[in-house]
């Protein structure tokens, strides 16, 4: 069986998926949130790379190269707020993370 | 001279309301006093003239309204009517200013109420000297409001400011009814001045107005509207229940507005208006029989109360009563005739009375007065003037006046006149037994106050008796000096066309049977009789009789329940009303949906709204992505 571009599409859904469970099913720890941000990301770059070799359109691939680039800074950023934040509140749990409440 | 006696009390009341703390007490009662003088005097030298020497004039002062044909000045209209009216205004105005710098003289409002008096006499003119009916409604009103003010004056006594609002709240009924009765006048006439009516009222006898799809005689429906008015100023049956109440406020004012000159403003319009009731035999038998009952009524009532002042209140109201059955059987005459002698001798009783609650350290209850008359002589023998000219024993001023009205009201021979003959002959025998129950409850008999106050029981100052003996005058001589000039032999001459008269009663009144003009007097003599009988000599039996008919008794001492029934039928409702408009309508309706709603619906949605805001980041995520999700669905819907 060959691997064609829907296993690709399926792969990058299913990561998305996970993703997006990931951010609002989690009650525990904001780094989770960060990872499944990452995880997000990913699976676009798949989606990017796997249009990219099917179209034979580079662009897609050189994308991915900004979008790595954008998550590692983005991670940093993240883990570095997320350093700060446990530094002024002793916790990282998610559901102690409610002062835009109304 | 005419415009300066109208115009005098006006300046004086401006002069001391709002120059009374300049000028003090003092000055504020020398200067309306010696203003209302002055245009007492006037007034004498405006009734030589118009009334006795027959010179009738209309002074034009200015434009008042035009539009359209309706067109309406102000200006001072002089003839016999006007010109006793204003011998009878101005003068015991002017009594009664006096009589106030003594009576009025612990009050720490001096200037106010001098300047409320000046302005009730302003008024007084411009309602008398009226040349047209809007004129006419504009003094009516103003007398109205002076009342008002005046019944209300001790504003922190509760019960004069409810006083004060019953006045004015029962005058509105009737002056609904005399404002209809103008609209009718103007509707008929297309006009409001009284010469223009007057001249043209002959013509209209006949017209019909159309109303709710019938036709009716216009004479009488106008006649009738403008006696409503007549009704609620002069408190006759009906309306009648503001002017016992008014006894609240001072007694001067008692004298002057509530027994002299406002309450028988009635029975001046209605004479003014006589061309045109005498088109209308259905009005003039409503205003003989309403009279009638309100001359006996009233008298009934004065039978039973304690209230020095509400006996002559109810004694006036017996007495308009008698004006205006005289009026209703076309003894116009007859009826401004009576009007004139018991302006006198009412004035005299309530200012007499004034000084006798003055004496007796503000006690009006007659159960605690009492044996006084030794105190106070002179008060008493005014008093005894007084009530002598009211129960009608010649040849006091109300013998003339009141056999005048009784042979009219017998010689008119209608149904409704004989009945306010015998109805009127009941309420003089009542009157003369009332009056000398007053009396000698007042002046005879044991001492029924404590020795504190019978100690302190004095003559009243000069300043305040002497106003008495100048109206006790009148109270003699008015009758007899005046009887052949407004209802003798001199009456068409006297008059001089100042009223109209189509039906010959007052002719007819002197060929009446020799008992008729007897039986009043024979009447007004033993009721003075019983009333000695039984108060000075057998003081038992009054109580005796009130135990026995108690039922009847009550009756009479509740005023034939008339506050009650009205406060039953108008004011209970009234106040239903005004809270199911108040709760219902404005409360719950306007404001619920309104203000209030819309408030607490923003409110509630806002709560709604704020609950979504839950803080946690990723129900923001969520929403974000969802947003996304339905974009991008969207988008790929709509792109196909």
């Amino acid at each position: 069986m060959a691997i064609g571009l829907a296993h690709y599409l399926t792969v990058a859904a299913a990561l998305f998926t996970i993703g997006i469970f990931g951010i609002f099913l989690n009650r525990k720890n904001v780094i989770i949130i960060l990872m499944s941000v990452e995880l997000m990301l990913l699976a676009v770059n798949v989606n990017f790379v796997a249009f990219s070799a099917h179209l034979g359109d580079l662009v897609g691939q050189v994308f991915t190269m900004f979008v790595l680039t954008v998550a590692a800074a983005e991670a940093a950023i993240g883990l570095a707020i997320v350093v700060c934040f446990f530094r002024n509140k002793g916790t990282i749990a998610v559901e102690d993370i409610s002062q835009m409440k109304g | 001279m005419y415009t300066a006696a109208v115009f005098l009390p006006l300046l004086g009341s401006i002069i001391a309301g709002l120059f009374g703390r300049q000028i003090g007490d003092r000055g504020a009662q020398v200067v309306t006093s010696a203003l209302l003088g002055v245009s007492a005097l006037l007034s004498v030298a405006i009734f030589l003239a118009v009334a006795v020497d027959g010179h009738g004039t209309t002074i034009t002062l200015l434009q008042w309204m035009e539009s359209g044909s309706l067109d309406i000045k102000w200006a001072l209209r002089f003839d016999s009517l006007t010109a006793v009216m204003m011998i009878v205004v101005t003068w015991v105005s002017f009594m009664v200013h006096v009589y106030s710098i003594g009576y009025m003289s612990h009050d720490h409002s001096i200037p106010r109420f001098m300047s409320y008096l000046s302005l009730f006499t302003f008024a007084m003119l411009m309602l008398v000297t009226a040349d047209n009916l809007v004129q006419l409604f504009f003094g009516w009103e103003g007398v109205g409001v002076a009342s008002y003010l005046l019944i209300g004056f001790w504003y922190e006594k509760p019960s004069a400011c409810a006083a004060a609002i019953k006045a004015f709240v029962v005058n509105r009924v009737g002056d609904f009814g005399f404002a209809l009765g103008i609209f009718g006048t103007f509707l008929v006439f297309d006009s409001v001045s009284f010469d223009t009516i007057f001249r043209a009222a002959p013509q209209h006898a006949n017209d019909v107005v159309h109303w709710f799809g019938t036709d009716w005689h216009a004479m009488t429906v106008v006649c009738l509207l403008l006696f409503v008015g007549a009704m609620g100023k002069s408190a006759q049956l009906g309306l009648h229940t503001w002017l016992p109440d008014a006894m609240e406020g001072p007694t001067p004012v008692s004298a002057l507005i509530h027994a002299a000159t406002m309450v028988t403003a009635g029975v001046f319009m209605v004479a003014r208006m006589s061309p045109l009731f005498e088109l209308s035999d259905t009005a003039l038998g409503v205003v003989t029989v309403i009279g009638a009952f309100t001359a006996f009524f009233a008298a009934t009532v004065g039978l039973v109360q304690n209230d020095i002042k509400r006996i002559i209140a109810y004694s006036t109201c017996s007495q308009l009563g008698y004006m205006f059955f005289a009026l209703g059987v076309s003894a116009y005459q007859a009826g401004i005739f009576h009007l004139f002698t018991h302006a006198f001798f009412k004035a005299l009783l309530f200012l007499g009375a004034g000084s006798v609650i003055h004496a007796l350290s503000d006690e009006q209850d007659i159960r605690k007065m009492g044996g006084v008359f030794k105190h106070i002589p002179l008060t008493g023998g005014l008093m005894y003037v007084g009530s002598l000219a009211l129960a009608g024993i010649p040849p006091f001023a109300g013998y003339f006046s009141k056999d005048m009205i009784l042979e009219a009201a017998y010689a008119s021979g209608t149904p409704a006149g004989t009945l306010a003959f015998w109805l009127g002959i009941g309420a003089a025998f009542m009157t003369a037994f009332y009056s000398w129950r007053l009396l000698v409850l007042v002046f005879h008999g044991k001492p029924r106050a404590d020795e504190h106050v019978m100690a302190h029981v004095h003559e009243s100052p000069l300043v305040m008796t002497l106003p008495l003996a100048v109206l006790a005058l009148g109270a003699v001589f008015a009758g007899m000096s005046f009887s052949d000039m407004f209802v003798g032999h001199e009456q068409a001459h006297f008059w001089n066309g100042a009223i109209a008269t189509l039906h010959p009663t007052l002719e007819n009144a002197h060929h009446v049977p020799s008992w008729v003009p007897l039986l009043p007097t024979v009447m007004g003599v033993s009721g003075i009789v019983l009333a000695y009988v039984l108060y000075l000599f057998m003081p038992s039996v009054p109580r005796m009789l009130a135990a026995t008919f108690s039922g009847a008794y009550q009756f009479l001492l509740n005023k034939w329940y008339f506050d009650e029934l009205y406060d039953f039928l108008f004011v209970k409702p009234a106040f239903a009303f005004g809270k199911a408009f108040w709760k219902g309508g404005d409360g719950a309706l306007i404001d619920g949906v309104g203000p209030d709603g819309v408030a607490s619906a923003s409110r509630v949605i806002a709560a709604q709204m704020s609950r979504l805001q839950s803080g946690y980041v990723y129900h923001y995520a969520f929403a974000m992505i969802v947003g996304v999700a339905a974009f991008v669905t969207w988008y790929m819907i709509k792109m196909g």
